[in-house]
């Protein structure tokens, strides 16, 4: 049966008999580090892609279909158009933040990859405060976003940035709120203690009424958070034509295009193993076959699975929902949702501390 | 149980940030490289759909963001107190569960403040 756990498994034994401790550990790193590059480029190109099958697939027309078979080296040819474009600083603009601003972006989009789990076993860093590093480090990218539109000297940049910038630090209070919720549900921030916890049944299925609340709460925030529409409000094209990036040319233009999308990897990825179990198989009761057949899928396939359906259910609210507007936006979050999970977090609370839940 | 923490387990994440910090500045090398270099007056102009940029973009901007920004740093740093507490919970037991009851009350008291002040109307 395929497992990345074996895998991984073999080559560091491999690797620790055949060399000496300090370099198998080097070798490793460089394998880590190769992995994640490449991660990152295949996501880069999978959820681009994606996004425009799938917005062809709800418009109902044909979606890129002109370069290699049925379209799918679309996205590659759009990256090799990028690299050999010219990179512009524009002439009223602060050069060095303005250059700055990308790394950021990317930097932690790369980062908070750290502690997710990818399959069984199969992690990069299972640190004990796993959820609240996501939470904490996806917070510094707002910071790339404003100094991207400040440096720009643009009013279009400007104006994004701003939205952006009122828009995802709000959504970060619900967002917290709703992991929290987890939290206390299985008592741990460790990614793979809060997969484990979830082994005889997932978060969202369980039947918890504030998993459940928690769940829709965490999809909207989330939606905010990476700027997708409905929430679209920093790069509305109708009105700012590009949002903060509208300076922004070439493989700077690409590195905020692909951090974005690799935000949406991973919020998706941190709602999987929240709400719907990360790797762990779906399982009914003790339908003892049943459950046999689910354990034979590898567990990377199901959280890829699951991730890749959490995408897809935010790439449909951009051809459902209309964009609000920003007034709207706020109000929704501090007036509904934030005291929405607020007491939701109580209630789950409650729950916990009677010993309800299971 | 008790799970201390020490500088080696946080080195992974010293390894993430060299390998991304190298993945971008490759990419932006390799562009740089690879990409035409010719500038014009016009070409390096801010983008304003087309006409002459009119005036200065670095204006003063509407006090509502930096009030919403505020809010944040207020009510953020409420919840991150909250996250010992969500771990912690069980051994606490009832008086850390009223302890959050008064927290929280005394956080929507401020947060119903705000709402009447006006701080979210918007024209």
């Amino acid at each position: 049966m395929f497992s990345l756990e074996n895998i991984t498994n073999l080559v560091s034994t491999w690797l620790y008999a055949n060399l000496d401790p300090t370099w198998a550990l080097v070798v490793q790193f460089v394998i880590v580090g190769v992995l994640v590059i490449s991660l990152f480029s295949i996501l880069g190109l999978v959820l681009i892609m994606m996004e425009r099958r799938v917005a062809a697939w709800m418009q109902l027309r044909l979606g890129p279909n002109r370069v290699g078979p049925r379209g799918y080296f679309q996205t590659v040819a759009d990256t090799l158009k990028l690299i050999v474009k010219e990179g512009m600083t524009p002439d009223g603009a602060d050069k060095f933040l303005f250059n700055l601003a990308p790394f950021i972006v990317m930097i932690v989009s790369m980062v908070i990859m750290a502690p997710l789990m990818f399959a069984k076993g199969f992690q990069i860093w299972d640190v004990n405060i796993g959820v609240f590093f996501i939470t904490a480090v996806s917070s510094v990218s707002v910071i790339g976003i404003l100094m991207a539109g400040w440096a720009s000297n643009n009013k279009y940049s400007l104006l994004g940035a701003m939205r952006s910038g009122a828009q995802i630090v709000s959504y970060e209070l619900s967002a917290g709120l709703a992991i929290l919720t987890i939290v206390v549900f299985s008592g741990s921030l460790q990614v793979s203690t809060i997969v484990e916890s979830q082994a005889d049944g997932w978060w969202l299925l369980k039947g918890h009424v504030p998993a459940v609340i928690s769940f829709v709460i965490f999809i909207i925030a989330v939606t905010a958070e990476t700027n997708r529409a409905p929430f679209d409000l920093a790069e509305a094209e109708s009105e700012l034509t590009a949002g903060f990036h509208t300076e922004y040319s070439g493989m700077k233009f690409a590195l905020f295009f692909l951090a974005e999308y690799v935000n949406i990897f991973v919020v998706c990825a941190v709602g999987a193993t929240l709400y719907l179990g990360g790797w762990m198989p779906f399982h009914i009761g003790n339908w003892t076959s049943f459950n046999q057949v689910m354990d034979y899928i590898p567990s990377s396939a199901w959280f890829f699975g699951k991730t890749f359906f959490l995408i897809f259910v935010i790439m449909w609210f951009r051809w459902t929902f209309p964009r609000l507007r920003i007034d709207q936006l706020l109000n929704l979050e501090w007036k509904y949702l934030l005291p929405i999970s607020l007491f939701n977090l109580l209630l789950a609370t409650v729950i916990a501390i009677m010993g309800l839940h299971f | 149980m008790v799970i201390l923490s020490v500088p080696a387990d946080y080195f992974p994440i010293a390894i993430m940030f060299v390998v991304a910090i190298g993945f971008v500045l490759t990419t932006i090398f390799a562009t740089h490289l690879l990409g035409p270099k010719r500038k014009s007056d016009v070409k390096l102009d801010t983008f304003e759909c087309g006409i002459e940029p009119q005036g200065n973009s670095r204006i003063p901007f509407s006090i509502k963001y930096l009030l919403v920004a505020i809010l944040f740093v207020l009510f953020d740093v409420e919840v991150i107190f909250m996250y010992p507490w969500a771990v912690n919970f069980l051994k606490l037991g009832l008086f850390g569960f009223l302890e959050m009851i008064v927290f929280i009350c005394l956080f929507m008291l401020g947060f119903f403040y705000i709402i009447k002040k006006g701080a979210l109307k918007w024209e």
